[in-house]
């Protein structure tokens, strides 16, 4: 289900910056078109084509009030963006959870190595004492 | 002996029109992660995920030094994954180009990057590709293949009804 590379889906709408910056505006409410050009200072001919990419795969809707032109936000397109990103997350999770498990061993094998480490420092420790005691001592004393 | 291990979760974001960020938290020390991830045995044993099993890993951990991962995806078809090490941080980061040798004139630049709180690690992998088309293809797979698993869970599901 690879997605047709064409301006028609919600995904390359909200690619282009100034698309997402009319959307940020819209997500606080209604504009009228003379609204958004200003607030944008983006020429009218360039806001059109931008908001008629949004109409066309459904981010915006358009109503006439009067003379002027009202534009407001429609969320649900996004959704596909969202479900899009939300599979991949998922075919990683899965690589993931195997390492979760490989870093396990690796701790465990860690920590046990410390513990031999520390025994061997304990032992090493100790036999010089032993060492000199036998040196020392009477030679008959199993000790 | 009961630890809760505390399992991170995968957290994909887009932060501009050419990229994928992937962010995880481990329950281990970034030394053990950055060991995890530059070793062949053990890349072996996690990369790749469900998708298939990863037959080959070769790590040339040096800068302009390559790799190549190998697997053997559940389909019975191989692919393969190859690029140079472009920066070498051991245990903090870890640089690389990417290409996918089903599409090879899309490589991808990949920024590991690894921090430790508290003996937990925070891993951000940043996916750099050159255009956003190579960047939504890259995307698109990793999606068809998360799909293709839970249709082949769907399937055993089935089968085991049968």
């Amino acid at each position: 289900m690879a997605r047709a590379a064409t301006t028609a889906d919600a995904f390359n709408a909200v690619a282009e910056p100034a698309r997402r910056q009319i959307l940020d505006l819209l997500a606080a409410g209604e504009r009228p078109v003379n609204d958004l050009v200003a607030l944008l200072g983006v020429a009218q001919p360039q806001m059109s084509k931008h908001l008629a990419v949004l109409r066309q795969v459904g981010l915006v809707e358009v109503r006439g009030i009067g003379r002027q032109r009202w534009y407001r936000l429609n969320g649900y397109p996004l959704k596909q963006i969202h479900d899009w990103v939300t599979q991949f997350e998922r075919s990683w999770e899965a690589s993931f959870d195997r390492l979760d498990a490989v870093l396990a061993e690796l701790k465990q094998a860690e920590l046990k190595q410390a513990e031999l480490k520390q025994a061997a420092l304990g032992e090493d420790e100790q036999v010089p004492i032993e060492r000199a005691d036998e040196e020392n001592g009477d030679g008959n004393s199993g000790r | 002996m009961g630890t809760v291990v505390d399992k991170g979760t995968a957290v994909v974001t887009l932060p501009a029109d050419t990229e994928i960020l992937i962010t995880r938290e481990f329950d281990a020390p970034r030394h053990l992660v950055y060991r995890a991830w530059t070793t062949p045995e053990l890349i072996k044993r996690w990369w790749g995920g469900d998708r298939g099993e990863c037959t080959s890993a070769e790590v040339d951990l040096r800068v302009g030094g390559r790799w190549r991962y190998v697997m053997v995806a559940n389909g019975g078809f191989e692919v393969a994954f190859h690029g140079e090490y472009t920066e070498v941080v051991p245990d903090e980061r870890l640089a690389s180009t990417e290409v996918y040798e089903g599409m090879p004139d899309a490589a991808a630049l990949n920024t590991l990057t690894l921090t430790e709180t508290g003996g937990r690690t925070t891993m951000k992998l940043l996916v750099e590709h050159s255009c956003q088309e190579h960047r939504d293809a890259h995307i698109a797979a990793g999606m068809e293949a998360g799909m293709q698993e839970s249709m082949d869970y769907l399937e055993d599901a089935a089968r085991s009804l049968a």
